[in-house]
């Protein structure tokens, strides 16, 4: 997946751009002032916990929600004042909606009939639609005679027969097991980018965002804390609120005692951290330092030199089968979460609890965060 | 042996919850409606009915007159009267659909607080005994009652001739106009309930989705809200067309000659005529009519739900 991002041509407006929009609900904001150009092609995700405006973004993009201010322009087209039927977009509705009263054919067909397209030529693009999603056999079927699976790819194909500019998911997977949505995740990807639709998708599951989506805006509080592609956001994150949110993460707190335009060096309360590279900032002022676990390598000896390592004992273990989560007690009390991959059946010398150990990482693997 | 007695009061337990009602349906429906049909085939002697069968000279011998159906098909008096029950109860059934689904679907629609108040307004004239509220509709629409006054003030009354729902302008007991307005009011909320109950649980987004495929709203409400609330409608209307059908006390009380009703004719042949055989004969028929159609109606539902598998 992550497929190349799309680049707008240099110079024409964005396929689909949101300028300014608020969402105001009786003086709370459920989106605050969100801009974002979304090329042709691109598939964005909004992610975001409960509560944080994603879903209301999408109702306001679909037409079920009206702006208190702002545009929605999608290909030179301004969207206020176009009812939901009028709009050259569809959606694919958390847990599908799909009509009970309906066979899967006439699910496909409701709004191509809505357009009074003739006979045959809706019969052509249903075919081709359960082509798509391979359900031909199951044409004839109600929705509750589906499973899950089956019945998201109805949706889909529900959503993609009126050849959208824009196709709407809200949580498209979201109603299915573990299993089964990793499997999903890859082929629905495949049809979005073989159909060569626009695509944002509304999720609050990180992996969903990071699997599926070309770029990815981290949501809270109704405001865009970060956008970018999901190497970006999980490696440099901007904040300490997306460095926690996306994946796991050690933070610790702590200030900026040399700062070279090559190198900064970060005191902590546990160990100091040389960071290869430079920041914007003054000496002695309070930053973060992000470190993922799966940067960090465990050993029992002291490494030389005086940064990028602190010793802690093994308070807790998780065996994920692919690696172990060790949680190492430091001096301090803070607990650093360390994770190992398992590249070996079984190691010679396994820590276990109640064990010393040294962490160490590299000059590369941390992430100053100053927000 | 545990297991087995287990089983068994387990067995007995199931057999009690399905056949007490089972029971009540036997003693209450089944058998009573077998005895209308016994007497609906007997003959009369004087006061008593004769026996099916009896035993004389060494032979036995069953007696079934089947006159009264003979009758029934040739007269055809009960064949303009049955028409006229199934017109009126139609007529009322349709009327109340029309009055009801309205309401029903604004007070499904309706903020969740104000519901509970709404659902009380439609039970509130149950609290009032059936036979005054019919009563007090002759006071109504009678000369000079209010309703009398409202639709001649308002010239409907000349619209309603025109229709051939009253026989001349101001006159307005006793006619057609009467008989359905009064089972209309009397049998709404039976059509109200079951509309609400459906259309209050239906899912929302359905509609959403339709609106994002291109339906405008009234699209959406005839082909996604209507044949969702088909249950509904079907529950309502047989709940409002049945007791219809065989009504008694409307008719009476607010139908004039001109409307013919079978649970009239069948009150004059049981009452003023005394021919039990006859007015059972009527009732069996009456009751045959109501359900065969439901019962292949039923079966056809039934079928349709099985069929794409």
């Amino acid at each position: 997946m992550n497929a190349p991002l799309p680049q707008p041509a240099a110079g024409s407006p964005a396929f689909l751009q949101i300028r300014q929009v608020v969402k105001d609900f009786g003086g709370y904001k459920a989106v605050n002032d969100v801009s974002i150009d979304i090329a042709r092609g691109e598939i964005f995700a909004l992610l975001g916990s409960s509560g944080c405006g994603k879903t209301t973004l999408l109702r306001m993009l679909a037409g079920f929600e009206t702006p208190t201010s702002g545009q929605i322009i999608l290909n030179g087209q301004d969207l206020a004042g176009l009812a939901p039927y009028e709009r050259p977009l569809n959606m694919m509705f958390q847990s599908y909606a799909l009509f009970p009263h309906l066979t899967v054919w006439d699910n496909i067909a409701f709004g191509l009939r809505r357009d009074g397209l003739p006979k045959d030529q809706i019969a052509t693009q249903v075919e081709a639609m359960l082509k798509l999603v391979q359900l031909g056999k199951f044409a004839r079927r109600k929705p509750h005679q589906l499973s899950g699976g089956q019945q998201q790819r109805v949706a889909l194909a529900r959503s993609l027969a009126k050849k959208p500019q824009l196709l709407l998911l809200d949580e498209p997977l979201g109603a299915l097991d573990k299993k089964l949505r990793e499997e999903t995740q890859i082929e629905l990807v495949n049809i979005i980018e073989n159909v060569g639709v626009t695509c944002v998708m509304v999720t609050h599951d990180q992996e969903e965002a990071m699997t599926m989506a070309s770029r990815i805006a981290v949501m809270s509080e109704g405001r865009f804390l970060q956008v970018g592609a999901p190497s970006e956001i999980y490696e440099t994150p901007a904040t300490r609120f997306v460095a926690d949110f996306i994946g796991n993460v050690n933070l610790m707190e702590g200030h900026l005692t040399v700062d070279e335009p090559d190198h900064v060096v970060i005191t902590c309360a546990d160990c100091s951290h040389y960071v290869g590279h430079g920041i914007t900032g003054t000496e002695g002022m309070e930053v973060t330092v992000a470190l993922r676990p799966e940067k960090i390598r465990l050993g029992s000896d002291q490494r030389e030199g005086e940064h990028n390592q602190v010793r802690g004992t093994v308070k807790d273990m998780s065996y994920f089968g692919s690696h172990t989560v060790y949680h190492l007690a430091l001096a301090s009390g803070a607990v650093l979460k360390v994770s190992e991959s398992n590249t070996e059946r079984h190691s010679d010398k396994p820590l276990t609890w109640g064990d010393t150990a040294w962490a160490h990482w590299s000059p590369t693997a941390q992430v100053v965060l100053t927000a | 042996m545990k297991l087995a007695a287990a089983l068994g009061s387990r067995w007995r337990g199931r057999v009690a919850v399905i056949g007490v009602p089972y029971v009540w349906l036997l003693l209450f429906f089944l058998l009573p409606f077998l005895i209308v049909m016994k007497i609906s085939v007997s003959e009369m002697e004087t006061v008593n009915f004769k026996d099916l069968i009896s035993f004389k000279d060494g032979v036995l011998q069953l007696s079934l007159r089947w006159n009264n159906y003979l009758f029934i098909t040739q007269d055809d008096l009960y064949f303009k009267t049955y028409v006229s029950s199934l017109k009126y109860a139609g007529v009322t059934t349709l009327l109340c659909l029309f009055i009801g689904y309205p309401f029903a679907y604004f007070m499904a629609r309706a903020r969740a607080t104000v519901q509970p108040a709404l659902m009380m307004l439609v039970m509130l004239p149950f609290w009032t005994s059936f036979l005054l509220r019919v009563y007090a509709w002759k006071g109504l629409l009678s000369e000079h009652g209010w309703a009398f006054d409202l639709i001649t003030g308002l010239g409907l009354d000349r619209l309603l001739s025109a229709l051939g729902l009253i026989p001349a302008p101001g006159q307005l007991m006793n006619t057609p106009f009467s008989l359905v307005l009064g089972m209309s009011y009397t049998y709404l909320p039976f059509m109200v309930l079951p509309l609400y109950a459906t259309l209050a649980k239906m899912d929302l987004r359905l509609l959403e989705a339709a609106a994002d495929l291109g339906a405008t709203a009234w699209v959406a409400f005839w082909k996604i809200t209507v044949p969702l609330s088909k249950a509904g409608i079907v529950a309502g209307s047989m709940l409002v067309f049945i007791p219809c059908v065989g009504e008694f006390v409307i008719p009476e009380l607010l139908g004039g000659p001109q409307t013919l009703m079978i649970g009239r004719v069948m009150w004059d042949e049981f009452f003023s005529n005394n021919d039990w055989p006859m007015a059972s004969a009527v009732a069996v028929v009456m009751v045959l009519l109501i359900i065969v159609p439901l019962a292949l109606f039923n079966k056809y539902q039934a079928e349709a739900q099985e069929a794409p598998r």
